[in-house]
């Protein structure tokens, strides 16, 4: 993963609620074994909608998404989130996020940027009126900023993710430092632990 | 102050806290499947990383697999990419020392099936699976949660997982289910409640008499649909029937492992002065068999109702997910729910393709016909439950009623393998999950128990057993 110090540029407004996973990628793209081109099965369902808003030539090369509550619900699928990022996307603000897709952003390296649903309503009637307006991101400083729209806000990401994000770290590579703990912690499983022979 | 049972499993795993980062949380048992498992795969040896527990870790082939009967007993893949990723998944278990339950394996199924027909699904463990429906293995008191792509690389690599700890939330149902409601029923009216988000962030802790009195494969029902009321993931505490359930399966323990295992796993209830962030009381007794009218798990309505109208809801994010709903699904608004046909009826599914939901589908088909223009499957979960339901001949059953019996996979649920529907069919479905398009593209889905999809493929439309 990249460091992501800030995302700067412009956003789509995707105005539903409960967008779910199968919508951000239909199940039919998820029989790929690579991890990357699926930019291309990104709500493939309702980009067949010559209305749907990604198909609106003044939103090409943004790369906010800004969407209505419990966005990204379903499937566990990273499949979503790499979709995303394939597609240009960097940040998605909403008022509310699934867990696991917003876990799974977190790996891949796209920032989930919770605000209040006033917020959101605000920011989506701005780039609805103006696409052309600027979305600035800030992980350094928990911050974002959007003059036009008049929103001058923070967002919540906790410091171990931040950090990562910062850092452009591999989780794996953390864990392993902890390599005795695991071991260590393995030593006291209990004799009738299930073990696959 | 006591703890939850999700606090006190939670608690038992932590291999390592420090102030400001997630604990890193020991996995006891970690399911792969042949869909978000390749690019992990990859990432190992990209970095030249091994699997840390092979002996912790259990594949199977599901969401690809077709349900045609096999030819000269081989089951036959028509389509190169599904074919593609199943042998991936078997060259990356044998490349890494995984044991495999691949096609025609008898003990292959639905990864959610499997691992509790098996015995490996065991009370205060720790399961995670690249697959939201994990939560159903939180039935027999574990924890148990759906992760991405990178995180089952992470616990392939390490055997363990950085993880915030989960907001507490009990759903405690009380009180006699009138004859004919099922989990699902039950699952449904809770997930109509609290909503698509309301679990966020949380594991929900099922209690109560009528939770009690479920039997192993009606809280598997339910701690599946978990997730679609948006819980990390959902759990309910151990006790006799859990352990009945358990005892001889193929890797329970067993002898002395067996009693210290029983007197352990006794231990792993909520303390009676546990405080959970969240709690709600629902009434069972006031519960009836429930059918979605939209797009997802949480518009729902009971069997006698009809088709809201979208200004009944109060919020506008309501109203406007409740128009795109019915426009998508087809649905005038008072309608009431009987007096939608179907095209399709589809039995299977983590949620419901376990033995005692053949049992009840078989018992509203016997001696009846599915009806005309009706096409009618059952998918049993996995090769173990197709077995035991043709020893007890319920195959016969719904051959003999017109219902198509297949081979064991996650099929028509999300629509990988062949079996979809075609653009605007609509079928009564014992799945989890009515997004758009979730069975096929265009296809509308409605999600009910296996009664109802029985009675419904007999009458044609919405119904229930005594209907038909």
């Amino acid at each position: 993963m990249e460091p992501i110090r800030t995302v700067v540029g412009r956003g789509v407004p995707l105005d539903r609620s409960d967008v779910d996973t199968d919508q951000i990628i239909p199940a039919v793209w998820l029989k790929r074994i690579e991890r990357t081109g699926f930019g291309e099965g990104l709500f493939s369902a309702w980009r067949e909608d010559p209305d749907f808003v990604l198909n609106d030539p003044r939103y090409k090369g943004a790369n906010v998404l800004i969407a209505g509550p419990n966005f990204g619900c379903g499937s566990s699928r990273e499949h979503a989130p790499w979709a995303l990022e394939d597609y240009g996307f960097r940040a998605i603000i909403a008022p509310s996020f699934a867990d696991i897709f917003k876990n799974n952003c977190g790996k891949v390296g796209i920032i989930p940027v919770v605000q209040p649903p006033d917020v959101v309503h605000r920011l989506m009637t701005a780039v609805t009126e103006d696409p052309s307006i600027e979305i600035t991101i800030s992980v350094e400083h928990r911050s974002v900023v959007v003059p036009a729209a008049d929103v001058e806000g923070s967002f919540e990401i906790d410091d171990f993710t931040r950090y990562r994000l910062l850092n452009g770290l591999d989780d794996i590579g953390i864990t392993l430092q902890h390599e005795a703990d695991i071991s260590a912690f393995e030593a006291k499983r209990p004799s009738y632990a299930v073990t696959i022979g | 102050m006591g703890k939850t049972l999700s606090e006190k499993i939670w608690d038992r795993h932590v291999v390592r806290a420090a102030e400001g980062e997630p604990d890193l949380l020991y996995i006891d048992m970690h399911l792969v499947h042949e869909v978000t498992s390749p690019q992990a795969f990859d990432g190992l040896r990209m970095h030249g990383r091994t699997v840390r527990r092979p002996d912790l870790t259990i594949a199977t082939m599901d969401h690809n697999v077709p349900t045609d009967p096999p030819v000269d007993g081989v089951i036959q893949v028509n389509d190169p990419i599904s074919k593609q990723q199943m042998d991936t998944l078997a060259k990356n278990c044998a490349e890494f020392g995984i044991r495999c339950f691949g096609m025609g394996d008898p003990r292959q199924g639905i990864v959610h099936v499997i691992g509790p027909e098996l015995g490996i699904t065991q009370p205060g463990m720790t399961i995670v699976c690249g697959d939201s429906h994990t939560s159903t293995h939180g039935a027999f008191g574990s924890l148990a949660f759906g992760i991405g792509t990178s995180e089952v690389e992470h616990v392939l690599a390490t055997q363990s997982l950085p993880q915030r700890r989960p907001g507490t939330m009990q759903v405690i149902v009380d009180g006699d289910v009138a004859l004919g409601v099922t989990a699902k029923d039950i699952a449904l009216a809770i997930i109509a409640r609290i909503g698509t988000g309301g679990g966020v962030g949380k594991v929900i802790e099922y209690r109560g008499s009528a939770i009690r009195a479920l039997s192993m494969e009606g809280r598997m029902t339910l701690c599946n649909m978990s997730i679609e009321g948006g819980a990390r993931a959902g759990l309910v505490a151990p006790d006799e029937t859990t352990f009945e359930y358990l005892k001889g399966r193929e890797y329970a323990p067993k002898g002395a492992d067996w009693d210290a295992a029983v007197a352990d796993w006794k231990t792993l209830v909520s303390d009676p002065d546990a405080e959970f962030d969240e709690t709600i009381v629902i009434d069972a007794t006031a519960i009836k068999p429930r059918v979605t009218w939209g797009t997802n798990p949480a518009q729902s309505i009971t069997i006698d109702e009809k088709v809201p109208n979208p200004l009944d809801f109060e919020s506008s994010d309501d109203q406007d997910a409740a128009a795109l709903a019915l426009e998508y699904m087809g649905l005038e608004a008072g309608t009431a729910i009987r007096d939608v046909p179907v095209q399709t009826v589809f039995i299977g599914s983590c949620t419901n393709s376990r033995i005692e939901d053949l049992r009840v589908a078989a018992q509203v088909a016997s001696g009846k016909r599915v009806a005309d223009g009706v096409r009618a499957m059952v998918v049993p979960g996995s090769a173990q439950v197709k077995e035991a339901a043709e020893a007890e001949g319920l195959h016969e059953v719904f051959t003999a009623a017109g219902f198509d019996w297949r081979e064991p996979g996650c099929s028509m649920c999300l629509a990988m393998n062949p079996d979809k529907l075609a653009p605007g069919e609509r079928s009564a479905s014992t799945s989890n999950r009515n997004f758009q398009g979730r069975q096929g593209p265009g296809g509308r889905t409605h999600l009910v128990s296996p009664a109802i999809a029985a009675a419904t493929a007999i009458a044609g439309h919405f119904a229930t057993p005594e209907e038909v």
